[in-house]
């Protein structure tokens, strides 16, 4: 049972998109500022900083959770996903990315990430999601351009593409 | 709105953690799924000394059911509970209940057990453990004890439990034969907090029901079984008693008009799954 101290920072490694990695982190830091301060992990969004606006979700070992309300050194050892890991290869777009870009599902873009990583999880969780389902998981997130339908008719349009077994485009 | 400065302790065993608690005196807090805990941190609500992380602890996790009480221990995450197997036949009010306390999000990573231990008054776990006459197990360095839900809560935010205490589980009493359970919310926002939540339970012969969100602690009340105008006279009386206040997201008269009407269908749909 080790203490760590106030002022202490201590090692914590993890993988972030399929890499090993290995930062710095003392008690008090927040996942959403350790992933964009030290890994430069910026993709990951931070509004409200209490859990209500979804923009810093992620995944940790495979489930959906919010950046700001965990912290970083409770992340030791586990799997983090985050935006960066979506698109297969530079240059090109997952499904459901493209999705949001043909149904124009985002204006501003800075709820945009958590938002992908949410359907991500949801879409690779239940492949037969429908509209309630996605509006469901929606409901954990702000979007103050689009009105959300948009959104709802992308992820419409992905979880359909990724049913007829459409890959990454 | 970054928290205060805390010292960290990674709990190998409950044990350990109850260490933790007994040596701080009060300026330590558990951490398991931290949604409730982190907002507390990062807005500085709460300044604890210590937090004690007991989210790698082996066996917290793991359900107990025991002649019909589903004992939930202290690592149990909320998204866990409601896949929990039958859980709609044995505990139909935690599976209606379930799918409001949060977002998605949240239930993947919230514990039961912490949402219960922070007691928010619009908190609907704590709103169910109320209604369903359960308990909270406590654990200490002196020793282990079981409070009665129905006086787990003393006010807002504040519960029963003592400085070097957790909550080690909780006890969740199966449904009755011959009871219809409901279980409705009204928020701004699926999975924002509850404006006002109505739990109810109708047997042939009473209606109990259990108001969220409206006073600071859940509350119940016992009726036989009312219908027509002597119902929404019982409701308007509660509406009334109960000490509704105004903030951002509500006014009084609206959670009173949310008593009345939320209740009555609530009532309703218990009535009918017990028909």
């Amino acid at each position: 049972m080790p203490r760590l101290r106030r002022d202490e920072t201590t090692s914590v490694r993890f993988t972030l998109n399929g890499e090993a990695v290995s930062r710095r982190a003392d008690p008090r830091m927040l996942l959403s500022d350790f992933l964009r301060h030290e890994c430069g992990a910026t993709g990951t969004h931070v509004g409200c900083e209490h859990g209500v606006c979804g923009a810093c979700t992620i995944r940790i070992d495979g489930t959906m959770a919010r950046a700001c309300l965990t912290l970083a050194v409770q992340v030791e050892g586990a799997e983090i996903e985050t935006v960066e890991g979506l698109a297969p290869e530079p240059g090109r777009l997952s499904v459901l990315q493209d999705a949001f870009r043909r149904h124009h599902a985002l204006q501003c873009g800075f709820c945009t990430a958590g938002i992908l990583m949410s359907l991500d999880t949801l879409f690779s969780d239940e492949p037969e999601a429908d509209e309630v389902r996605i509006r469901d998981v929606l409901g954990g997130h702000l979007c103050r351009c689009t009105g959300y339908e948009p959104i709802v008719r992308a992820a419409l349009d992905a979880v359909s593409r990724l049913r007829s077994g459409k890959t990454n485009v | 709105m970054k928290p205060a400065l805390f010292d960290y302790v990674r709990a190998d065993s409950l044990d350990e953690a109850l260490d933790v608690l007994a040596a701080e005196q009060g300026d330590a807090r558990v951490l398991a799924g931290g949604q409730s805990l982190l907002p507390m941190l990062s807005m500085r609500l709460a300044r604890p000394r210590v937090v004690v992380d007991i989210g790698r602890i082996p066996g917290l996790d793991v359900i107990e059911a025991a002649k019909d009480v589903l004992v939930v221990p202290a690592g149990l995450r909320q998204a866990t509970l409601l896949v929990h197997p039958g859980l709609e036949r044995s505990h139909p009010l935690l599976a209606a209940a379930l799918p409001w306390v949060g977002h998605a999000q949240t239930r993947a990573r919230g514990t039961v057990c912490g949402s219960v231990a922070h007691a928010d008054p619009s908190g609907e776990l704590p709103l169910c453990l109320v209604a369903l006459g359960g308990s909270v197990r406590l654990a200490s360095k002196r020793g282990r004890r079981s409070v009665d839900a129905r006086e787990f809560f003393t006010g807002l935010m504040s519960t029963d439990r003592r400085e070097d205490e957790m909550i080690e589980a909780l006890a969740f009493p199966g449904a009755k034969r011959e009871a219809g359970y409901a279980f409705r919310e009204f928020g701004r926002r699926h999975g924002d907090f509850a404006i006002v939540s109505v739990a109810a339970i109708v047997t042939a012969v009473a209606i109990e029901i259990s108001v969220g969100g409206v006073n600071d602690v859940p509350a119940r009340r016992v009726w036989p079984r009312l219908d027509g105008s002597a119902l929404d006279d019982a409701l308007n009386t509660l509406a009334w008693e109960l000490d509704a206040r105004d903030d951002i997201h509500a006014d009084q008269r609206l959670r009173r008009d949310l008593v009345r009407s939320l209740g009555r269908s609530t009532i309703a749909e218990a009535s009918r799954c017990l028909a």
